[in-house]
């Protein structure tokens, strides 16, 4: 066996946190696109910059808010506790939370930008078939937007199976619980075994490619079928 | 709706142009809505489909009432029974021609559906088209899928927005008998907006002239088109809309004869329409320009047509012209004639002259 038990467990639980990461986003991220393509009112444009904003943010800095506002003494913390719940820090359901914020864009942009090029025309033409607007956002938007929603999950999967900085800050580093595959492969150089390190990180550069390969012919698919 | 009338009064700022509208249209046939780009025609149209929520007045499609802004009631689209045909086909990409179709029939309610989602089919040619994608379709059969889209949820009312608008010359033509057909077979009052003369001669029934946003004048097609106060009647393209009775053929010379209240006309049957059947209703169009006037019968004429008349109005055209309204027993024609000629012969209101008609086009 090439990857160790150790390496597997990492792997997995990468997956889980991903998976279940691209789940919470699509069904957030769609209703918030939407909100963001349609409304006029002002919030609109903060609400996006700060669903943009950990494009640009060090993934540190997220992480450090987030474990400050989620800890035992943060305002989100503290809510938490009086209700009787644990807190989130180091825990796998903080990691999923932490993930959901760090790839928010990499969801709502593509959704957005999708749901933007619909323009009125659809949604007018729905009306008048008698479709009221929640119909309209099942049966017309969402399937002319499926090219974006299909992009926004493959991005969001791909985009939290990388992340490393967010989760050293909130999850920290404890097998099967937090430690994610980035988070392995920097104990397995921490350990100089770089034979492990070497393993993993081809793991993930396959994985990575073939995402990036896939959502390439997928993309070009979408444009020749619009094209015609 | 059959009779009953539409109403519609409203108020729309749209930035720099004011839609100011208050109209009551017939309640079957065809209304064209006409006028040049930026008259608000379109947006009487939106108004009427409540897709202009920002419109403030009062639009009730004879006894139900869509929307009142005194009262704060506004009745949103998908609940108004009518059906709406954009410029553009706007088919859904994501369904084939047939879940287009069917989109809005499943979603009329029962008691409203007056026939099968598949009735406007045969109607409009298109039931060889079902498990096409609306991409493969060409323009006038995209157009005629979302006709029969907006059909099938059997609407009480039919909107129209420039429907041939994005179409060449050889679709137009395509589409037009179509458009002719779902009047006489379906007779749901249609409202048509468009800002070409020939299609709404040729279709509309009654019309309604806008401009800059307000209502200049309305009525029966034949009566507007001869006004000589409205735009219409001026300059080269003005022509009389006359309905009559196919009187009977001759073979020998290709000849059909109409006849209407102020006589006969007979004109050379055109080559690529169909040969009308006597009793059959048409409607004719004859441009001013083909009308010339004499004082006396000629009877040693190339000409077939003449028709006795009476000059009821004349008004000053393009330098040099003249514009004639005559009455035939009731029925009006335009003649374009010189301003040389109009003072050689003294026309004047009330003059008994002979219209010598050269041309005349089947419309329909």
């Amino acid at each position: 066996m090439l990857l160790t038990p150790d390496n597997l467990q990492a792997l997995w639980l990468t997956f889980k946190v991903a998976a279940l990461t691209t789940l919470i986003l699509l069904l957030a991220g769609t209703p918030l696109a939407w909100w963001l393509a349609r409304s006029r009112a002002w919030v609109t444009r903060p609400i996006g910059a700060l669903v943009a904003l950990p494009l640009v943010l060090p993934p540190s800095v997220l992480g450090f808010y987030l474990l400050v506002a989620l800890g035992p003494e943060g305002p989100l913390g503290r809510w938490m506790l009086a209700l009787g719940l644990p807190t989130l820090p180091f825990t796998f359901a903080g990691l999923v939370v932490a993930s959901v914020f760090y790839s928010l864009p990499f969801m709502v942009q593509p959704i957005l930008n999708s749901m933007q090029a619909l323009g009125e025309r659809p949604l007018e033409a729905a009306a008048t078939l008698r479709a009221s607007p929640l119909d309209t956002f099942f049966s017309v938007v969402l399937p002319l937007c499926r090219p974006g929603l299909v992009t926004g999950c493959i991005m969001s999967f791909a985009h939290t199976v990388g992340e490393f900085g967010v989760v050293l800050m909130v999850g920290g580093n404890i097998p099967g619980v937090t430690r994610v595959v980035s988070v392995q492969i920097f104990d397995h150089v921490e350990a100089l075994e770089y034979a492990d390190a070497h393993r993993l990180a081809a793991v993930m550069l396959a994985f990575s490619f073939s995402v990036l390969l896939a959502l390439q012919v997928y993309s070009a698919r979408q444009a020749r079928k619009g094209r015609a | 709706m059959s009779a009953e009338a539409l109403h519609l009064q409203a108020r729309l700022d749209l930035g720099g142009f004011v839609l100011d509208v208050a109209v009551d249209l017939p309640g079957r046939g065809i209304t064209a809505l006409f006028g040049p780009s930026g008259s608000g025609k379109t947006s009487c149209l939106r108004v009427l489909a409540g897709l202009e929520r920002r419109a403030r007045g009062r639009v009730a499609a004879g006894a139900d009432v869509w929307q009142d802004s005194a009262q704060s009631l506004f009745v949103p689209p998908h609940r108004r029974a009518l059906g709406y045909v954009f410029q553009e086909a706007s088919l859904f990409a994501h369904l084939n021609v047939q879940d287009n179709l069917t989109y809005g029939f499943r979603r009329t309610p029962a008691g409203e559906q007056r026939h099968g989602w598949d009735r406007p089919l045969e109607l409009l040619g298109i039931g060889h088209l079902l498990q096409r994608w609306p991409h493969e379709l060409s323009g006038g059969e995209r157009q005629r899928v979302a006709i029969a889209r907006a059909l099938a949820t059997s609407p009480r009312l039919l909107l129209m927005d420039e429907p041939l608008a994005a179409l060449d010359a050889a679709r137009k033509a395509e589409i037009l008998p179509y458009l002719e057909r779902l009047q006489t077979e379906l007779d749901i009052p249609v409202i048509y907006v468009s800002h070409a003369i020939d299609e709404v001669a040729r279709l509309a029934d009654h019309l309604v002239l806008l401009e800059a946003g307000r209502v200049t004048a309305q009525g029966p097609t034949s009566r507007l088109l001869t006004r000589l106060d409205l735009p219409l009647a001026h300059g080269d393209s003005a022509a009389a809309v006359i309905a009559g009775t196919v009187q009977g053929h001759e073979p020998g010379f290709h000849l059909t004869q109409v006849g209407f209240p102020g006589g006969n006309l007979r004109f050379v049957s055109p080559a690529r329409q169909r040969v009308r059947a006597p009793g059959e209703t048409v409607r004719l169009r004859v441009q001013a320009r083909d009308v010339s006037l004499t004082l006396s019968h000629q009877a040693d004429t190339s000409i077939l047509n003449v028709l006795p008349a009476c000059v009821l109005e004349l008004r000053e055209d393009s330098p040099g012209y003249v514009m004639v309204v005559l009455d035939t027993s009731g029925t009006r024609l335009l003649a374009r004639v010189t301003r040389k000629s109009a003072d050689a012969l003294q026309l004047a209101p009330g003059t008994s002259v002979f219209a010598q008609v050269k041309g005349v086009a089947l419309l329909d």
